[in-house]
């Protein structure tokens, strides 16, 4: 079953009314609050000054290459599932100068650029999410390469984490084990129920500024009832997810399977587009560009967001290593369900469906395992014969 | 870098069949214009200055196709005289939007269009550039994005490489943060087979992406069709699609000709 840690603690319930009061308090010190929003009929994350900028009664249908957000009955804060945006835009962003060179004709000097600090509150983050956030802290603050810029825009970050009782038609985060409740890594996570004419937070604290958070609002200990209401609206979460991926053996599977037809037949459709890997919440390469002012006495370099998607990724003296769709994409679902557990130790995958949703034309990372798996001879088992992690 | 008592390099711009907005994109850097006049000397550029200096070249910017028998001769002595040729915009690199013509007869046309059609000699095809003489870099876009092309000026000024790649505009569009207008509604949209440069700028604004930056490194066109005719385009629709400023470039051209056929 889903981790029963993250279940069992919320311990605190606060009327909705409160919500804004929480806001408030974050705020008060010296957060920026960035949270979930509608814009261009999509929920994106951006700055939001109050409960006023949530997507409140909206709700999103998902499916393989489709999005599109409907009105609910109610008013639930936070029922609908992750858009097409990921927090990396703001902890990892896509152009960012990573230093500048001034020539004076005999001497060259060189500028790094200073990491600029933030002090970001993530306003309803996910489960899938927090566990994303933990996969690129593992890999630029923990090392062996350690990224400055990253290091001053994570250093001080208030995670207001908002489990998952409506998840979307692409979810499988029950199979990767990251949801739909958090586990651990917020301040506080908050679990939203929503039911004729109740609608209150449960609230549990993860860490002590979360708690001092807590103080700051009218809030009072959960009843048994509203800690039960909650737990059942997770544990009905879990097979709710319209998505599931077997994740038994997995590395394996895929490492065994390089040279599998399948490939070939994805590659038929893969459009090599690379919105897959921009939308991933996990995917973090990037490339450099350097640049140069007309006269040459002054050159920058810029980091942006890369892909593996492209020609140019894999370009080495000769030319590019990865010329098809088939390599590219063999090379993406390999690194993310198996050489990413000899790299960094766990799963690049964290089931938040978003590839899925969001590639143009609807290629399904569960769907690609499915298909090794049977053609291996197994039979695809039922969600609920699937335990999760 | 350079100093100063380096000759500056002569530079011609040169038009073939061709609307002029590509030229004039270089009259459009009105805040880096200046810069630009102080690196190099533009000894031959007919829609800015009715001073010409004479050849050779260093660098020839060449807009616009060739579609007339003249045309076709004094390429080769604007290549002669270049010794580095860039041909910039849709018509220089894929023939253009006149290069329609080629998918039917020209002859068909002239008496539709001119009233004394036996003054007119054309070719029957718009072939772009690269066809006729050997081109040392091709700047896409109908028209081109004044920034790329600044790029290229200041990558040849600096003896390096334009920092200008084949990818996929849907990387563009992510990169602004535009939701994807082909996933959230439905709309169809080139950009997954089209070569960034233009800064994503119809989808900016709620339109699918026209192809003006023509095919991508490895589009996969046939995958996109398919998917539009799952969104519930016609093949004619698609093919329309396919068969605009930049129809004649090759993967769009074989696509376009593959749902012609199928259409049939």
């Amino acid at each position: 079953m889903c981790s029963e840690k993250g279940k069992g603690e919320a311990m605190f319930t606060i009327d909705v009314s409160a919500f804004d009061d929480l806001l408030s308090a974050i705020k008060a010190k010296g957060y920026a609050l960035l949270g979930p929003t509608i814009r261009d009929r999509v929920v994106v994350y951006d700055q939001i000054s109050g409960s006023k900028d949530l997507p409140i009664g909206w709700s999103d249908r998902q499916e393989g290459g489709t999005y599109r957000l409907n009105k609910r009955k109610d008013q639930a804060f936070f029922g609908y599932s992750v858009g097409p945006q990921t927090w990396k835009k703001f902890l990892y962003p896509d152009h960012l100068k990573l230093w500048e060179a001034h020539s004076d004709g005999s001497r060259i000097e060189i500028e790094p650029a200073t990491p600029e600090s933030r002090r970001y509150a993530l306003i309803g983050i996910r489960p899938c999410e927090l566990a994303a956030l933990a996969i690129h802290d593992r890999i630029f603050l923990e090392g062996p390469y350690l990224d400055p810029h990253y290091q001053a825009l994570r250093a001080d970050t208030f995670l207001l984490a908002v489990n998952c009782t409506e998840p979307g038609g692409t979810c499988f985060c029950h199979s990767m084990g990251s949801g739909p409740a958090v586990k651990q890594g917020f301040d506080l996570a908050l679990t939203e129920i929503v039911e004729n004419d109740d609608h209150y937070f449960l609230v549990n604290p993860g860490s002590d500024r979360g708690a001092e958070i807590l103080q700051e609002v009218v809030y009072h200990e959960a009843t048994a009832e509203e800690t039960a209401r909650a737990e059942k609206a997770l544990s009905d979460a879990e097979y709710r997810m319209g998505r599931y991926m077997d994740i038994d053996n997995i590395r394996e599977l895929l490492y065994r399977n390089l040279e599998h037809p399948y490939w070939e037949e994805i590659a038929k459709r893969c459009l090599n587009c690379a919105n897959c890997t921009l939308v991933c919440p996990t995917c973090f390469c990037s490339t450099v560009e350097d640049s140069t002012d007309l006269s040459g006495a002054s050159a920058s370099r810029t980091r942006m967001w890369d892909s593996c998607f492209t020609s140019q990724f894999s370009y080495i003296h000769g030319g590019s290593v990865r010329q098809s769709a088939m390599a590219r994409y063999r090379q993406w679902i390999t690194h993310k369900l198996a050489s990413w557990q000899d790299q960094f130790g766990t799963s690049g995958c964290v089931g938040c469906g978003r590839c899925i949703t969001w590639c143009p034309v609807g290629i399904d990372i569960t769907e690609a395992v499915w298909a090794l798996r049977e053609s291996e001879g197994e039979t695809r088992r039922e969600k609920t014969q699937l335990t999760g992690v | 870098m350079k100093t100063s008592t380096q000759p500056k390099p002569k530079i011609a711009v040169w038009k073939f069949a061709s609307c002029d907005g590509c030229q004039l994109s270089l009259l459009d850097c009105e805040d880096e214009i200046l810069a630009l006049a102080g690196s190099v000397e533009i000894a031959y550029f007919p829609e800015a200055s009715r001073a010409f200096v004479k050849g050779p070249y260093d660098l020839s910017l060449v807009e616009g196709s060739i579609t007339t028998p003249h045309d076709a001769e004094r390429i080769h002595k604007v290549r002669r005289s270049s010794r580095v040729l860039i041909t910039i915009g849709a018509c220089a690199t894929a023939g253009g939007i006149q290069a329609l013509r080629n998918f039917s007869d020209v002859n068909d046309y002239i008496p539709m269009v001119y009233a004394s059609p036996e003054y007119i000699t054309t070719l029957k095809k718009s072939t772009p550039i690269n066809e006729h003489v050997y081109v040392d870099y091709e700047l896409r876009g109908c028209p081109i994005s004044k920034h790329q092309l600044l790029e290229v000026l200041n990558a040849y000024l600096n003896g390096r490489k334009p920092n200008i790649v084949p990818r996929s505009v849907c990387m563009e569009c992510k990169a602004g943060g535009n939701p994807c207008l082909m996933v959230a509604e439905g709309i169809p949209c080139l950009g997954p087979v089209t070569q960034a440069g233009c800064g994503a700028i119809c989808p900016s604004y709620h339109r699918g992406c026209f192809g003006c930056f023509g095919p991508k490194e490895t589009p996969n066109t046939a995958s996109l069709s398919d998917w539009f005719s799952r969104l519930g385009l016609s093949k004619p629709a698609i093919l329309q699609q396919f068969r605009g400023y930049n129809g004649y470039a090759e993967p769009f051209r074989k696509e376009s000709e593959i749902l012609e056929y199928e259409s049939e």
